[in-house]
């Protein structure tokens, strides 16, 4: 008789187990969605409709009321023109958002690390009110509860010079070019003025890593900036005019105008997400250990030499990643501007442009491939940064 | 002889005024230096400007007798909470409950049968936490779906379509969750499995969710869905937003899940594998019951996230309480106090959230002290 054999029976083979295992879910992922694709296909011929991407080329019957870069004519542009203007609305009110929270979000976070108990408990209670009330309502109510009935008729515009603010939206002076030339100058006093700067610090850093004298190359190189810009003004004269908007019959005309829609959902998501970035200011100065602000003050460090070349470089590491990801936050939760009626790809294309067509198997997969394309590249640029960052192990 | 000197110990001097009580405290957090005093007196004046009109029109001036707009209209500068008290069943349970108030005990028995049996799991020698929590997770839901909707027990029959307000949000948020957890664990063992397809399927499905900004996903479970499945198979619209919400997030459970499975040292995976225990009575046994111990902040944190997001329902139509607050207000007979259904709605779900952070945080400092050495 044999003793026990030294292997396992076949079906207890871990291999063999995974491989089965895999077969099974791609046999179920395939058999799913090929059954989804078949039923859509049956259920969209049953209402007359044929999926495909024919209709993109299709004139969209219906008005859009704000696309600042690209052109829209009613009865000429196609869905395809639609689908863009969705994609530049939503990166309009993102990229300004963004750098609004920023701004009010590092001011936030500081203002509650401050020795100050009022100005520290101001900042808490904006973080725990802003960031505990979902985005959606705070979107409404400042829109429809606040800016809406506040704010003035056009013809009682506050304001004035050029910049108005009605219930309608906000009005801008716009710079229109006149002259060709003073145009052409400005910029290219601007450039010249750049390239100066760039290479006057890197002149001076390297100076004084020779030979200890501080140059301030870009000081002078911020000077040589205004003085190109101010030489090529007096020389060619103004690079712009700029065209008031005035008050037309109904409302303003001319000028720069940003929608109130625009402005409300830029203002609730610009304060929502400020409070989550102030979390992560906090959160990543007081992650620098306290040692390091003594190492740094025994070293004889001024302040501002200190926060510059010790603290926030450190605390930088902490904040950069949650706040590259609360960026894409933002950039997702204006998908909500469906609310208020401003029109990003999701009330142009998934709500418009779906309700006309019907296609709303492409058009819900060309809205999250656009968002799927937004957080991979957020995710490249967080990878980025990590990698530049990263602490550089002994 | 002289007299022997005895020294008797005076009792200690009280320190300085100025270094004690709240001189010394307005001392050092108040006017500590010039910058410091110029902020104070400027965050008084921002308090003096905005502060006094706020609370008169909230609170002193604001009106809360009558049953009907005419004692808000007679008093416009003050706040009309009136209309959230005579709409407080209908913003609270929606329409159904709204318009028969009888019928109310049975969410308000749902909730509180809820809140019973969760108190348990707060204290630390409870023993049968597990079989508790099972229970809550897997048996209650039917028993609330019942008492809720009517039909099981003979009770007049709410029917889904008729759920709204705070009911709706807190069913919402606990049934995506609930339904999520087990996706969710799944795709994160899926995401640590040596077996690649398992793995890449894992990170596309997650990654495919974390890209999709919810009101998308609903907008796919509202128009999509039905067009999924054979003609005659129909869901009805709250049922839709539940699977939306649950795939949705079923990626963010994973992800919180995740981080407490590489917390886990890798000496458990080994010791389990050398017990000879199978994949699956490794990661139940071993594995599991400590990354999930992990792991609960970070669900929790995903599921105050879901509880604000669940009032993106009312985009779809669904009448949560964001929405519901809104209609009521939107109606002849309450148009122009939408300032306060927002405001009311705010504090619900501040209130909540705030409250579920609370706990969130205080359950990280615990966790925290636990694992430090």
């Amino acid at each position: 008789m044999a003793g026990p054999k030294n292997t396992v029976a076949w079906h207890r083979n871990p291999l063999i187990r995974g491989i089965f295992a895999q077969l099974v879910l791609v046999l179920l992922v395939v058999w799913g969605i090929s059954t989804i694709y078949a039923n859509t296909v049956a259920n969209m011929e049953a209402r007359g409709i044929q999926i495909g991407f024919g209709f993109l080329n299709e004139v969209a019957p219906f008005g859009i009321a704000f696309s600042p870069f690209i052109d829209f004519n009613l009865g000429e542009s196609t869905y395809l023109t639609v689908f863009f203007i969705g994609i530049q609305n939503t990166i309009i009110v993102s990229v300004f958002g963004i750098i609004a929270a920023t701004i009010l979000g590092v001011t936030v976070g500081i203002m509650r690390l401050s020795a100050n108990w009022f100005v520290s408990k101001i900042a808490t209670i904006y973080i725990e009110v802003f960031r505990n009330i979902p985005v959606l309502l705070q979107i409404m109510f400042w829109n429809f509860a606040v800016f809406l009935p506040l704010l003035p008729g056009p013809r009682e515009s506050l304001g004035g010079g050029g910049f108005f603010l009605n219930n309608r939206g906000t009005y801008l002076p716009k710079p229109v070019v006149e002259n060709a030339t003073a145009n052409t100058a400005f910029w290219l006093a601007i450039a010249l003025g750049i390239i100066a700067i760039y290479v006057l610090h890197k002149f001076s850093a390297r100076r004084q890593e020779q030979t200890g004298q501080i140059l301030r190359g870009k000081l002078i190189g911020f000077g040589l900036l205004a003085a190109l810009v101010a030489l090529a003004t007096i020389i060619f004269g103004a690079p712009f005019a700029f065209e008031a908007p005035v008050l037309g019959r109904f409302n303003m005309t001319g000028g720069i105008e940003i929608p109130l829609p625009l402005f409300a959902l830029w203002f609730a998501l610009t304060t929502y997400t400020a409070a989550f970035i102030a979390e992560q200011v906090r959160g990543g100065i007081e992650a620098v250990t306290k040692g390091q602000w003594e190492a740094a003050g025994a070293l004889g460090l001024s302040r501002s030499h200190l926060l510059k070349l010790v603290i926030i470089p450190q605390a930088m590491r902490v904040i950069v990643p949650p706040t590259i990801s609360q960026y894409l936050n933002l950039t997702k939760n204006s998908s909500l501007a469906t609310a208020i009626a401003y029109e990003d790809i999701v009330a142009l294309w998934t709500g418009t442009s779906l309700n006309q067509t019907g296609q709303a198997l492409i058009i819900v997969a060309m809205t999250v491939v656009v968002y799927e394309l937004l957080s991979l590249m957020t995710s490249i640029a967080l990878n980025i940064y990590n990698k530049r960052v990263q602490l550089v192990e002994r | 002889m002289t007299d022997t000197l005895i020294h008797t110990r005076l009792p200690d001097r009280a320190p300085p005024a100025s270094e004690t009580g709240i001189i010394h405290w307005a001392r050092t957090n108040l006017f500590s230096s010039i910058t410091n005093t110029i902020l104070t007196l400027a965050s008084l004046y921002a308090l003096y400007v905005l502060v006094p009109p706020l609370l008169n029109w909230g609170l002193l001036n604001a009106n809360l007798a009558g049953t009907d707009r005419s004692v808000c209209d007679a008093n416009q500068g003050g706040a009309c909470w009136t209309f959230i008290k005579v709409r407080f069943n209908q913003i609270m349970f929606g329409l159904f409950y709204g318009s028969n108030p009888d019928q109310i005990w049975r969410p308000v028995l749902a909730f509180f049968s809820l809140v019973a049996l969760v108190i348990p799991l707060f204290f630390d020698r409870f023993n049968y936490k597990g079989m508790l929590s099972a229970f809550i997770l897997i048996v209650f839901p039917f028993i609330a779906f019942a008492l809720i909707h009517g039909a099981w027990l003979g009770l007049p029959v709410a029917d889904t379509s008729e759920w709204g307000g705070f009911l709706l949000t807190f069913v919402l948020a606990s049934v995506g969750i609930v339904a999520a957890l087990p996706i969710g664990i799944l795709l994160a063992l899926g995401l640590r499995s040596e077996l690649p397809i398992v793995r890449g399927f894992s990170v596309f499905y997650i990654e495919l969710w974390l890209g999709t900004p919810l009101i998308t996903v609903l907008f796919m479970a509202s128009v999509l869905l039905p067009l999924f499945f054979p003609a005659g198979v129909d869901f009805d619209k709250v049922l839709r937003a539940m699977i939306g919400i649950t795939l949705f997030q079923s990626a963010y459970v994973a992800e919180a899940v995740r981080g407490g499975l590489q917390a886990i040292p890798k000496g458990q995976f080994e010791a389990a594998d050398a017990l000879g225990l199978s994949y699956w009575k490794k990661m139940l046994f071993i594995v599991l019951p400590q990354a999930l111990k992990i792991s609960i902040p970070g669900i929790v944190n995903t599921f105050i996230a879901l509880f604000k997001d669940t009032s993106l329902v009312s985009i779809i139509g669904l009448l949560d309480l964001l929405n519901m607050s809104q209609t009521a207000s939107k109606g002849l007979e309450w148009k122009g106090y939408d300032t306060e259904a927002y405001l009311f709605a705010a504090f619900v779900f501040g209130i909540c959230c705030y409250g579920i952070s609370l706990y969130s945080r205080s359950l990280e400092e615990k966790l925290d002290r636990g694992h430090k050495n």
